[in-house]
């Protein structure tokens, strides 16, 4: 009963349990848990290879977990596809860069708003009045997105050729333009300059104030960790070491341990 | 008996079929290429035989020897000219190119030899196997033909597992960019391998045009796009995989055409290529494929 | 921006295909046509829109297909079935033709349809393979195929046609095996066949530029990452191959109604005919539907514009095949073109400062 008391601005954004996934034998992700508010800012943290990426693989429906349950604003979504998983809610970028890079930086958006401005096929190639008001509503909200990551005057570059850094932004840019609840970033900094890490940090925060978002990232560089991120949870080998505040995980000895050796 | 008889001409010709998949497999393995181009070699190697045995009147053994040295050149030339300049282009870019290849050698084909289909002397002279009282027979051709194919078999595994060259060939199907690193000279491996592969193209041509002696500039087009479904049907990339897939083909091939259809025969394999690909996605013995994300 | 050139873009190539049908409505009016350029037209404006629909699932789609042949094949067989069934019924060539394009093409995209179902989950060579495959089983099975009807309704057969077991009186056979059908009315001219290349045009390159269209190129780009903004991959997969193999059989039904006998053989819609029509595809430019149409056109007229040249025609069509592609596709050409394209450029710029 005391539960059912409790206020659904209570309800964590992103509830994990006991997650576990093994690949011929090898424990990749071993009884994972976490628990992230809403309007949070949370890292994920560890040395490579520790299954950081897989989490992120589970969460979104990559990979379908061997046990555990995963709550999305106290709606289950455990074992679901990643399409039914992106429209309940959760939408990521890549470590490895995965922009459609043949197609305009505008469309690129536009394929993220797809689920959310409507019209069939044969509207679309019948060119009824329907597909221009929604054309135009589409473009009108991919160009809102693309300002907020300062790439509105790219909008009709090929995705491939903006370079690197606004490459990782317009990643962000698409799968914010999905509407989600929780945004997951793997490594958005990397490959980045400290200038770049700098601007980066701040469009975070941004997209953190400026949309209400939950955000789970994954990242190397330190300064943009402690920088940012509210909350830390470390994966070492597939399993958690320690979770909490920054600060006080930076500085368990166990932390930097598994980062430096003995 | 009659179905000993129709499954042992099946296996026969299945044999044939596992020849000529290598040569797509191995090629396919390494140099990451749909060699069109492959089935049009074992036309090749028809007429030169035929040129040699049956206008030149000299013996089989000499016409046999021949061929295999003309198509290896011929293998290798094809590589050199119309495929290395591609090696670092699309593969869409690589297969236009060996369907312009297959175009080619049919119509220099045409040109010298003309349309009409010329009468193939088989090459091999043995007598017939006659058992259980005259009730079976087999042909020589197909024992030989067989034989043939263990014997390739057998030494194209060695090679592969025992030499150099071959551990070479292993290295750059694995991973190209790795290999050269190592010191691998990839360009001299892949032409090894068209080297290989368009010998025994002419050895299946050979044996293929002694079963079926009518020979015409378009004979090799379908038992090439066959083997190729054979060399898929038993996991591309694989060498005990062409050996299955050609077989399991060849039987089946023939066996459909003595009982259902000979009309439907080509439609049956390749409704069970189909089948075969929708249960096991790489084929019998392929390797799964996993994207990473 | 971008749009306003995607417009511009597709206004020339309509207008590219209004010229060139203008042109030789001219020539023909004036007579400066030759009887085998006549007997070419046809066949071009279909190959258009072979390559034209290819296109979508190479380039747009991109995923490898060697059946398109078999598509066509269902869509001209269903429609000079239907035109032929519907003599008595329907009087008008014009209106029966109508029909059987409709059929035709219904018939091609239901079975893109359930072959797309399956098969779409294969990649590359493999997919490239299975397709092949499915095309060759559409023709062998055409091949055997015998359909007549009586006053009973129709009568089907893998066999031969005394099997069909029709009335003596009342049968008529329709679909005669591998001869056939026989009998159809040769209502296709080149101005249908442009008018249904303006329509194929006008379906894809719509598409295209929409939000199908675009869910569509997401999956060529990154399958990947379109799953994960919630792109449905295997509906835009299967909308794209079928539309592709309705456009297909639409062609079919336009080729079936060029010809007095229509026969399933492998010279027509073989799997050397899908390869052809590939050709186009990339010689054209993958995406690029204008480039397939140019492609289709030339590689079409070439070989009979080399006539004069007799056995060496498609000797040279050989070599002008590979030598294209190496020129378009090495990284070494590719190089080298940059190179001279640059120096070329150097030189404007230098003209230009002097000046």
């Amino acid at each position: 009963m005391a539960e059912r008391e409790k206020k659904p601005e209570n309800i964590p954004m992103l509830e994990v349990r006991n997650l576990s996934i093994s690949f011929g034998g090898l424990k990749a992700v071993d009884g994972f848990h976490i628990s992230i508010e809403k309007g949070c800012l949370y890292g994920l943290i560890g040395p490579n290879g520790a299954g950081k990426t897989t989490v992120f693989n589970l969460l979104t429906g990559v990979y379908k977990p061997n046990t555990g349950t995963i709550l999305l604003d106290g709606a289950n979504i455990t074992g679901k596809k990643t399409i039914e998983i992106n429209q309940a809610g959760i939408a990521r970028t890549f470590q490895n860069i995965r922009l459609f890079k043949d197609m305009s930086v505008l469309d690129n958006v536009k394929v993220g708003l797809h689920n959310h401005y409507r019209y069939s096929t044969l509207t679309g190639i019948l060119r009824l009045p329907a597909y221009f008001k929604v054309e135009k509503e589409m473009n009108e909200r991919a160009m809102e997105l693309l300002k907020v990551f300062d790439l509105d005057g790219e909008s009709g570059y090929k995705a491939s050729n903006l370079p690197y850094g606004k490459q990782r932004k317009l990643e962000i840019a698409r799968a914010l333009a999905t509407d989600p609840k929780l945004l997951l970033l793997d490594e958005p900094a990397a490959g980045m300059n400290p200038n770049e890490t700098a601007e980066l940090m701040e469009t975070i925060h941004f997209v953190r104030d400026h949309f209400q978002m939950t955000i789970l990232l994954i990242e190397h560089d330190m300064k943009l960790v402690s920088g940012i991120c509210e909350k830390l949870t470390v994966l070492n080998f597939g399993q958690i070491l320690t979770q909490g505040e920054t600060s006080q995980v930076l500085n368990d000895r166990r932390v930097i341990t598994a980062y430096l050796g003995e | 008996m009659g179905f000993l008889s129709y499954f042992i001409s099946g296996v026969s010709l299945g044999a044939v079929y596992a020849i000529i998949a290598l040569g797509y497999t191995m090629v396919y393995g390494i140099a990451r290429m749909l060699n069109f181009a492959h089935g049009d070699v074992i036309m090749v190697g028809g007429f030169v035989i035929f040129t040699i045995v049956s206008t030149l009147g000299m013996p089989p053994f000499v016409g046999i020897v021949t061929a295999v040295a003309a198509c290896t050149v011929l293998g290798v030339t094809i590589e050199r000219v119309a495929y290395r300049p591609l090696r670092e282009a699309s593969s869409l870019a690589v297969l236009i190119t060996a369907i312009g290849v297959s175009y080619l050698l049919q119509n220099i084909a045409l040109l010298v030899f003309g349309s009409n289909s010329r009468q193939f002397t088989p090459i091999v002279t043995l007598p017939n196997l006659v058992l259980a009282g005259g009730k079976l027979t087999i042909s020589s051709t197909t024992i030989v033909t067989i034989i043939t194919c263990i014997v390739i078999m057998i030494a194209l595994t060695l090679f592969i597992n025992k030499t150099r060259m071959g551990q070479a060939m292993l290295a750059v199907s694995e991973d190209r960019g790795a290999a050269s690193l190592m010191g691998i000279d990839v360009n001299k491996t892949i032409a090894v391998t068209f080297a290989i592969g368009s010998a025994l193209a002419a050895i299946a041509g050979a044996l293929l045009c002694s079963a079926y002696p009518s020979l015409t500039p378009y004979t090799g087009s379908m038992p090439g796009i066959k083997a190729f479904t054979a060399a898929v049907f038993g996991g591309i990339g694989s060498v005990p995989g062409a050996l299955i897939g050609g077989i399991v083909l060849g039987i089946i091939e023939n066996l459909s055409k003595a009982y259902i259809s000979s009309q439907l025969s080509d439609a049956i394999v390749f409704a069970v290529l189909i089948l075969v690909l929708l249960i096991r996605p790489t084929g019998i013995l392929g390797r799964k494929i996993n994207e990473k994300v | 921006m971008t749009k306003k050139k995607i417009r511009i873009q597709n206004a020339v190539t309509y207008g590219m295909v209004l010229i060139f049908w203008a042109v030789v409505e001219i020539m023909d009016r004036t007579g400066n046509l030759s009887s085998l350029l006549k007997g070419l037209l046809v066949p071009l404006c279909m190959y258009a829109i072979l390559a034209v629909s290819l296109n979508l699932t190479v380039g747009i789609l991109g995923e490898l297909s060697l059946g398109h042949a078999g598509f066509m094949c269902l869509g001209a067989f269903s429609g000079a079935f239907l035109t032929n069934c519907l003599e008595g019924a329907v009087p008008s060539v014009g209106v029966r033709f109508f029909l059987a394009l409709l059929l035709g093409a219904l018939v091609a995209g239901v079975f893109g349809l359930l072959i797309g179902i399956p098969v779409l989950r294969l990649k590359g060579d493999y997919l490239a393979i299975v397709t092949l495959a499915f095309g060759e089983i559409i023709k062998n099975l055409i091949n055997v195929l015998y359909v007549g009807y009586d006053a009973n309704g129709f009568h089907f057969s893998m066999k031969d046609t005394t099997s069909l077991g029709l009335d003596k009186e009342t049968g008529v056979i329709l679909i005669k095996g591998a001869q056939g059908i026989t009998g159809t009315p040769r209502a296709a001219t080149f101005t249908i066949g442009i008018l249904l290349l303006l329509l194929t045009l006008f379906i894809v390159l719509n598409l295209i530029n929409s939000r199908t269209g675009r869910a569509v190129m997401s999956i060529r780009d990154n399958r990947i990452a379109a799953e994960s903004v919630g792109i449905n991959v295997t509906k835009y997969k299967l909308m794209a191959f079928s539309i592709s193999a309705a456009l297909a059989g639409m062609a079919g039904v336009l080729y079936a109604h060029s010809l007095s006998t229509l026969q399933a053989s492998s010279n027509n819609f073989g799997y050397n005919k899908s390869i052809l029509i590939l050709v186009f595809v990339v010689l054209g430019g993958l995406g690029n539907m204008r480039g397939s149409i140019i492609a289709a056109v030339l590689l079409t007229a070439l070989p009979e514009m080399l006539r004069g040249l007799n056995d060496y025609r498609m000797l040279i069509y050989a070599i002008v095949l590979i030598v294209m592609t190496i020129f378009n596709s090495s990284p070494k050409a590719i190089e080298l073109r940059s190179v001279v394209m640059d120096k070329i450029r150097h030189k404007k710029t230098e003209k230009k400062e002097a000046a």
